[in-house]
């Protein structure tokens, strides 16, 4: 079925990125591997903003992600922005490889709050699988409890579960059948060869 | 669902335009792009989207609020969202004027962007309930193929079901255009002829003889012309229902055929020696006021009294005119399919200019007029300036002059005269015209010694 990479852009604590490894392994039944993590995203950065061009980053890592990737994920720190709004806490391509969170927005010191790691794990394990979940193609769903709905402040990530809604889970199982029919003929295609 | 509504992204900067595409589309819209007005506007024309945004500031020709006023034309329900910068708000607000139904301020909170479209889908998905909720309601007032909630109207609804099985003779009598063909064929499929043949005849259109060989069928040689036998619209109609149409135009020759007919089922072809029975029921209509053509001596009065067995008078639409909008509704239904014209609404001012105009023509002529608005409206929705060929045709009413020292029983008789030769004689229209009975006209007519 391929496997999903797991990749750092910049410097992430390495504990987190290990923690989202495994948790998207349990969640997805992915083989998942670390890849190399990529410098500073100075490519992205707009000096007026002063934050990332996360549709630059994406564009980026769609290009660079290894060539047998089912998924590609990115973690970074950088603070995200598309020109439309003020802030995104990550961006995935809806039904494809490519899926960037970022950490920035999601510790407590952010908010001029005392630090507190385990719930910045728990953000960044919802914000990953959220946005892993739309290169499986789901869109963003009307159960404030499931992991797909549209967080747009870190209380709405902190209300919502670690799990999928019934109806999101339907769709996504959906999806990575398929995603296993096409692995077996493209098996059997190289056999072939 | 979200799925069913579409969005379009109109920006000239790529990432822009792009992410906010990206965006939509993670939040469960189908979304599109334009990079320019020229192809928004394209765009429009192929598909109905439910929501624009549109970048206020694009250079090349067009910017985003001639784009809108442009996209406004072709789909003037679609719901325009400007995007703009803290710089240009002043400009955004003017756009809101021109008929932009949002703007916001880039770069935003990105929960306003899904509330601002959830808020406008939600109107949306409530206008389509109403729409269809309102079809159904059609259907409610429907009993074949007339459509009425006036109740005079269902009065008739029940005759016609009362008497459907019976063979007695009917006279359907109103104004043309009241829908008279429809009754009778409500009549004959309410009954239990509803599998044998409905024959219609309309018998202004004929001359005499023709009208005589098509109802009674002629045999080889009876005419010139008559190089074979043919059968009459009786013969066809055996065993179901004939409907005479304009039966108070008829000749006195073919009204006594038609009472022996009447009389005793039967008749002779043209030419043509063998009596020929048929168990037919008849039902006729007319737009004259047939008990005043008998008065007058040119309807056999014997013939009238077999034909008004069962009476059905048909209201004018002026008179039922709470049936002016589900009529226009489900003509504008039914012609959006035969049209191909994607058109499903009348607005609120186009109902205006309906239920304010007299339609002399009554039913059919609501239904030309709702067509000849279909083919020319370019929007979805038929608005009053769609239907601005009824308001000139009323102006004209509205801006006679009134003349200068002229004693009011002049005016009278004038207004009188013109409208009885509009109504070509017939005294109960010209009556129901200018708004009095019939008597207090006959009186006038003597006192002005008006010809008829
Ligand atoms: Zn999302
Ligand atoms: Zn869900």
């Amino acid at each position: 079925m391929g496997k999903i990479y797991v990749s750092m852009v910049g410097a992430v604590n390495e504990d987190v990125v290990t923690m989202i490894a495994r948790h998207v392994r349990g969640m997805f039944g992915f083989e998942v591997e670390m890849y190399t993590s990529f410098p500073d995203p100075d490519y992205a950065f707009e000096e007026s903003r002063r934050q990332f061009s996360s549709a630059l980053m994406l564009q980026n890592l769609a290009r660079v992600r290894p060539p047998d990737a089912a998924k590609f994920l990115a973690i970074t720190e950088a603070d995200l922005f598309i020109p439309m709004v003020t802030f995104v806490y990550g961006q995935a391509q809806l039904a494809g490889k490519a899926a960037l969170v970022s950490l920035a927005r999601l510790s407590q010191e952010f908010y001029g709050l005392p630090p507190d790691k385990e719930l910045k794990m728990r953000r960044a394990r919802k914000e990953a699988a959220h946005e892993l979940g739309h290169t499986f193609g789901l869109v963003h769903c009307h159960d404030r409890s499931c992991l797909m709905s549209l967080s747009t402040e870190v209380l709405q990530i902190d209300v919502k579960s670690e799990d999928f809604c019934r109806s999101c889970w339907i769709v996504l199982e959906e999806e990575l059948t398929e995603l296993r029919k096409e692995t077996k003929k493209n098996k059997i295609l190289e056999f072939r060869r | 669902m979200k799925t069913q509504w579409e969005i379009l992204v109109v920006d000239d900067e790529e990432v822009m335009r792009e992410s906010l595409v990206a965006w939509l589309r993670e939040d469960g819209y189908g979304v599109d792009s334009a990079a320019s007005g020229k192809s928004a506007i394209e765009k429009a024309g192929e598909k109905d989207y439910a929501i624009y945004f549109i970048d206020l500031k694009m250079p090349g020709g067009m910017d985003g609020i001639e784009s809108m006023m442009e996209i406004k034309k072709i789909r003037p329900d679609a719901s325009i969202i400007i995007i703009t910068a803290y710089a240009t708000v002043d400009t955004a607000i003017s756009a809101m004027k021109e008929g932009a139904q949002e703007y916001i301020v880039k770069p935003c909170n990105p929960k306003e962007i899904s509330i601002l479209v959830e808020r406008i889908i939600k109107v949306k998905n409530l206008q389509r309930e109403n729409l269809i909720l309102r079809k159904k309601l059609t259907r409610q007032y429907r009993f074949h193929d007339i459509i009425s909630k006036n109740p005079q109207m269902h009065d008739i609804f029940e005759l016609v079901q009362e008497i459907s099985s019976l063979k007695s003779t009917a006279l359907i009598r109103g104004e043309s255009g009241t829908g008279k063909e429809l009754v009778a064929r409500a009549i004959h499929y309410s009954g239990d002829r509803a599998s044998k043949p409905f024959v219609g005849v309309s018998c202004a259109a004929l001359a005499e003889t023709l009208l005589e060989s098509e109802l009674f069928g002629h045999e080889k040689g009876a005419f010139t012309g008559a190089v074979a036998q043919k059968k009459g619209k009786f013969e066809l109609a055996d065993g179901g229902t004939i409907f005479l149409d304009e039966i108070g135009d008829i000749s006195p020759k073919l009204q006594m055929d038609l009472l022996r007919v009447l009389q005793e089922r039967s008749f002779y072809r043209v030419g043509g020696t063998e009596e020929i029975t048929v168990d037919v029921r008849v039902i006729a209509a007319t737009h004259r006021d047939l008990s005043e053509a008998v008065s007058a001596g040119t309807f056999r009065d014997d013939l009238y009294y077999r034909l008004d067995v069962i009476n059905i008078q048909i209201p004018p639409l002026r008179e039922r005119r709470e049936d002016i909008p589900i009529l226009a509704r489900s003509f504008i239904e039914r012609l959006s399919h035969e049209l191909g014209k994607e058109i499903d609404d009348v607005s609120e001012g186009g109902l205006k200019v309906l239920m304010d105009y007299n339609w002399p023509g009554n039913v059919r002529e609501l239904e030309n007029a709702v067509e000849r608005a279909m083919v020319t409206c370019k929007n979805t929705i038929l608005s009053g300036e769609d239907f601005g060929f009824l308001e000139q045709n009323g102006l004209k009413k509205q801006s006679w002059n009134v003349p200068d020292n002229i004693p009011l029983q002049v005016v009278e008789k004038q207004v009188i005269e013109a409208t009885i030769k509009r109504t070509q004689g017939n005294i109960k229209e010209a009556a129901s015209v200018l708004g009095i009975d019939r008597s207090t006209l006959y009186e006038k007519i003597k006192k002005y010694e008006i010809e008829r």
